[in-house]
């Protein structure tokens, strides 16, 4: 089946510094994405370079097919028709993700207006009905309300059914629970996933959240210091990762349950991109970091179906793990 | 909604009660209008009889309270040049001001506005630079800098436009233009730094997200949030409208408000520059109050927390 | 066992918030009898949502905020008056660290200078004295001299909360309350703020007090743990325990919000409506609204928290009651899982 996104080679400069540096991901029709990794590591800069959302100065390379067309340096015509129409974004922080002069009418509407072609009564009717979906209570009379009159939780409902609105392909959620409170998170993670089940829609959840990642994804890609690391079905990552920095973040994250153990932290900090290290990002924290892990940067390669890894020690840290496992 | 203006009128009426008594006490302690506008040869009788026809005999605080008592009738008192009411005299000049500051105040709008978002809209651009380099400089330049120049350049040099008077819609063309650069300078340079701001918040980013192609996210997403904060600026402007040429007019010998102050202060005619000053009060802070209103036509957040009340 | 460091004996605070700018004020129970001992050398954690609580009692704790009613009592003795010297004295031996360490320093001076600080203020030692110990706090939350020197926006996020809890322990304080101390960070920076925080509690022994609303850190460092609702204690348990067998429904609720990585957990709490707002507190238990098992009996009467054996404590008629029936087969299966 021919993928729904490809992005090949995407790299992206700020002033000449690096912060993607060559990303290659394939995403199906309807299926749901883990994009993890800590802060700076390229995982919204991934979706904003593909949309051309990036400011002007960013110098953007590489590749982005959606159903096979390029849409990476397309023009802005066609580019409004993906963005909102075919791709759609919710973000982080919702309270400021809305237009605070204009009303919830005006807004939905607007993406209504655009993607569907609707106008007059039908708007009002579709804008009804997806915020009726989303499960924002008395719709009709909270469509002339503004963003402020809404809780947060409530804003990034609105938001799902604002980006809900051009009947997408795909969605992309960047930290879409990372503001909100954990039982307001988990009603909008419940929420994307039945919407998303119901409308056979394609999802990438960005998210810092193991945890949120591995119960909400298909398959998960990790990215360090702008490059995809590993990747692999959810269930597989979590349970054994290949990556020692995805070993390393999922050793740091403290068990809610069984034996309490000391926190295998990853030593060192994410490396600034200004002054990246030759070879491997990763090295200079690595535990099996050899000589040959400073030279040249590995690529994602293969290690099984449907997994892959780009660490040239990817044996020992195999070994290192069924290791500690016998013990 | 009702209370969160009664408040607001309630410190206007104060911020005028306090400038009008500022301007009272300072007149009255640095001078004597009787030797200013009698000469310092008068004979001592007729300084006497002057001071005790005008009231300058009392004591500073019955001064104070007759003049309170006459405003709240209505009457600003006569100036003691030719007696005649001071508001009269005011009045007179007023359209004259308002010939200088009401196109000054349209050119600065129409020049320092689009300036302003354009130079936002293509930041670090050579035409951004060139925007806020002339900002800057009519930023820093003191007015009577840039009129001074501009009769150099208009009127010495070139011969095209007079330099002083008011005889004809040309004696009004540089007056005009020294007003608007400097006021569309800080329009400019205020618009920008807003408009920036704005562009650079998430909800921009959503609109983008959404589809919405770059024109309209300009138009109808930014525009309208960075109009909240340029606001306050054009409420300033608006409250300049007449004594904000005071320079200006005596630069180009322009019989407006700004003039008839600076003779009126130099000659101690009290009621005169009182009842400038009390005129001045009077439109800064309805200027004020304007915008106030506007904000919350604007913001829908500060709508809100009016209608609790 | 020797006295515990911290008691806090049924504290309450109120504010009066108006809404909006003239709108009529009313009062917002912030914190609502909290009752808490925190045992020498241990960790009491607290979670919550915002708007549970936390922070506030944590500023009441720490004295920086007086309550309304109730007591807090530091080593034994109540909180000494502010601004006397025995407040000054007693304030030295408790520190707070913060959730966002660029706002707790000066970008304008090195941050050696800022651990020195303290010192400084209270008059410790000689001036060659104080150069030593910063170097020695330095060393302690594993940084060098040459991080000393820089300014607060040349280090990483990780590193500015060392410097922050290096600040804190200059005066060699017994307490810290913690307020969301790692939840800026990155979870392998994390990782690394735990591990010391732990080390650092178990060389100097420590008191904490632990405020955040991640469940896994709040577990891995504490003994105790309370869990706050709406200016409540509804739970109380030691956290191993607690975690693995919640037995309040919000609890469990948070518990399933906080899902493990690489196993899909099988039922998964979802709580309906918004999230509770300390000016409107719902009558009964205020968690009933949002209860996917409330009874009549939750909307009327407030439960009280009460033992339910072990070292538990509940505040819900379901689990304490002796008329309605708790669910002994969810129980059971959550036994199973741990």
């Amino acid at each position: 089946m021919p993928p729904l996104v490809s992005i090949e080679g995407l790299s992206v400069a700020f002033n000449g510094v690096p912060v993607l540096r060559g990303v290659d991901l394939k995403l199906q029709k309807g299926e749901a994405l883990g994009l993890v990794g800590e802060s700076g590591s390229g995982k919204s800069v991934t979706w904003l370079a593909a949309l051309g959302l990036l400011p002007r100065h960013a110098q953007v390379s590489g590749s982005v097919r959606l159903d096979g067309r390029e849409i990476l340096g397309a023009g802005e015509a066609e580019l409004d028709r993906v963005r909102g129409g075919r791709v759609a974004m919710i973000f982080q922080d919702p309270a400021s993700a809305l237009n605070p002069v204009l009303t919830i009418r005006r807004q939905l509407c607007e993406t209504l207006a655009l993607h569907r072609g609707l106008s007059g009564a039908a708007v009002k009717a579709e804008a009804l009905r997806l915020l009726d979906l989303v499960g924002i209570p008395d719709a009709a009379r909270r469509l002339s309300a503004y963003p402020h009159e809404f809780s947060g939780g409530q804003v990034q409902r609105i938001m799902i059914a604002m980006a809900l609105a051009g009947n997408p392909d795909l969605l992309i959620a960047d930290e879409p629970t990372t503001a909100l409170d954990a039982t307001i998170q988990a009603q909008i993670l419940e929420l994307l996933s039945s919407i998303r089940r119901e409308m056979g829609m394609a999802m990438v959840l960005i998210s810092h959240d193991l945890g949120v990642v591995a119960e909400n994804c298909d398959r998960v890609a990790v990215m360090y210091a702008g490059r995809i690391v590993e990747e692999a079905p959810s269930n597989q990552l979590f349970a054994d990762p290949v990556h020692p920095y995805a070993q390393g973040l999922i050793g740091a994250l403290p068990p809610l349950d069984g034996p309490r153990r000391r926190l295998i932290a990853i030593p060192g900090t994410v490396p600034d991109p200004a002054s990246m290290p030759d070879g491997c990002a990763f090295a200079p924290r690595c535990a099996l970091a050899a000589e040959p892990c400073r030279h040249a940067a590995p690529s994602l390669a293969p290690v099984a179906d449907n997994r892959a890894v780009a660490c040239i020690r990817a044996e020992a840290s195999r070994r290192a793990l069924l290791g500690m496992a016998a013990e | 909604m009702g209370r969160y203006f009664a408040i607001r009128i309630g410190r206007a009426m104060l911020t005028i009660v306090l400038v009008v008594t500022f301007a009272f006490v300072v007149l009255r302690l640095s001078g004597d209008p009787s030797l200013m506008i009698l000469g310092p040869e008068a004979p001592p009788e007729v300084l006497a009889a002057f001071r005790k026809a005008w009231g300058l005999d009392d004591p500073i605080w019955m001064q104070y309270l007759d003049y309170f008592g006459a405003i709240a009738k209505g009457e600003l008192g006569r100036s003691m040049r030719d007696g005649r009411p001071a508001i009269q005299l005011v009045l007179e000049r007023i359209p004259a001001t308002l010939a200088l500051t009401l196109p000054a105040f349209a050119f600065k709008v129409a020049l320092g506005i689009p300036a302003g978002i354009y130079a936002a809209l293509h930041r670090g651009s050579a035409i951004d630079r060139a925007v806020m380099t002339a900002a800057v400089a009519g930023f820093t330049v003191p007015s009577f800098v840039l009129a001074l120049l501009l009769v150099l350049v208009f009127a010495v040099q070139l011969g095209w436009l007079p330099s002083g008077g008011q005889d004809s819609w040309r004696h009004a063309i540089l007056p005009i233009a020294t007003l608007s650069l400097g006021g569309a300078a800080v329009l400019a340079r205020f618009t920008r730094s807003a408009m920036l701001e704005v562009l650079g918040q998430p909800y921009i980013r959503t609109a983008s997200a959404k589809g919405v192609p770059w024109r309209k996210v300009v138009t109808s997403h930014a525009l309208p949030n960075a109009a909240i904060p340029t606001v306050t600026i054009l409420g300033f402007m608006v409250g300049t409208l007449i004594a904000g040429a005071v320079v200006v007019e005596s630069v180009f010998s322009w019989p407006g408000v700004g003039r008839l102050l600076v003779v009126a202060v130099a000659n101690r005619d009290l009621a005169v520059v009182q009842c400038i000053l009390l005129l001045v009060a009077l439109t800064m802070v309805t200027s004020n109050l304007i915008v106030d209103f506007l904000y919350g036509f604007l913001d829908p957040r500060l709508r809100m927390k009016g209608a609790h009340a | 066992m020797s006295a515990p460091l911290v008691e806090v004996a049924a504290i309450s605070r109120s504010y009066r918030m108006r809404s909006g700018m003239f709108g009529r004020s009313t009062a917002v129970h912030a914190v609502d009898g909290v009752s808490l001992t925190i045992p020498r050398g241990e960790t009491l954690g607290l979670v919550g949502e915002s708007g549970s609580g936390k922070s506030t009692t944590g500023r009441i704790v720490l004295g920086l905020e007086p309550p309304d009613r109730g007591e807090v009592r530091f080593d034994g003795k109540p909180m000494a008056a502010p601004a006397t010297a025995a407040w000054r004295a007693q304030r030295a031996r408790m520190q707070m660290i913060f959730q966002d360490p660029l706002g707790a320093l000066d970008r304008r001076l090195p941050v050696a200078a800022q651990i020195r600080e303290p010192l400084d203020i209270h008059g410790v030692g000689m001036a060659a004295e104080r150069e030593e110990r910063v170097r020695e706090l330095l060393r302690a939350v594993e940084l060098t001299p040459a991080h000393g020197a820089r300014y607060p926006g040349a280090l990483s996020g990780g590193q500015r909360q060392r410097i922050v809890l290096a600040r804190a322990l200059a005066t060699k304080p017994d307490f810290l309350v913690c307020d969301e101390p790692v939840s800026a960070l990155d979870v392998s920076i994390q990782a690394q703020v735990v591990n010391l925080l732990a080390d650092l509690q178990a060389q100097l022994s420590l008191t904490l007090l632990f405020i955040s609303h991640d469940l896994r850190v709040v577990r891995q460092i504490s003994n105790v743990v309370a869990v706050m609702y709406l200016g409540r204690i509804v739970e109380l348990g030691s956290a191993d325990d607690l975690f693995a067998r919640p037995e309040h429904p919000y609890t469990q609720a948070l518990v399933s919000a906080s899902p493990a990585p690489g196993r899909r957990s099988a039922g998964r709490i979802v709580l309906s409506g918004d999230p509770p707002n300390p000016a409107a507190r719902p009558q009964g238990c205020a968690f009933h609204p949002r209860c996917p098992r409330a009874v009549a009996r939750c909307a009327t009467e407030t439960p009280i928290l009460s033992a339910v054996g072990g070292d538990r404590q509940v505040a819900c008629h379901l689990v304490t009651g002796s008329k309605p029936a708790t669910k002994p087969e969810t129980k059971a299966a959550t036994r199973d899982a741990a």
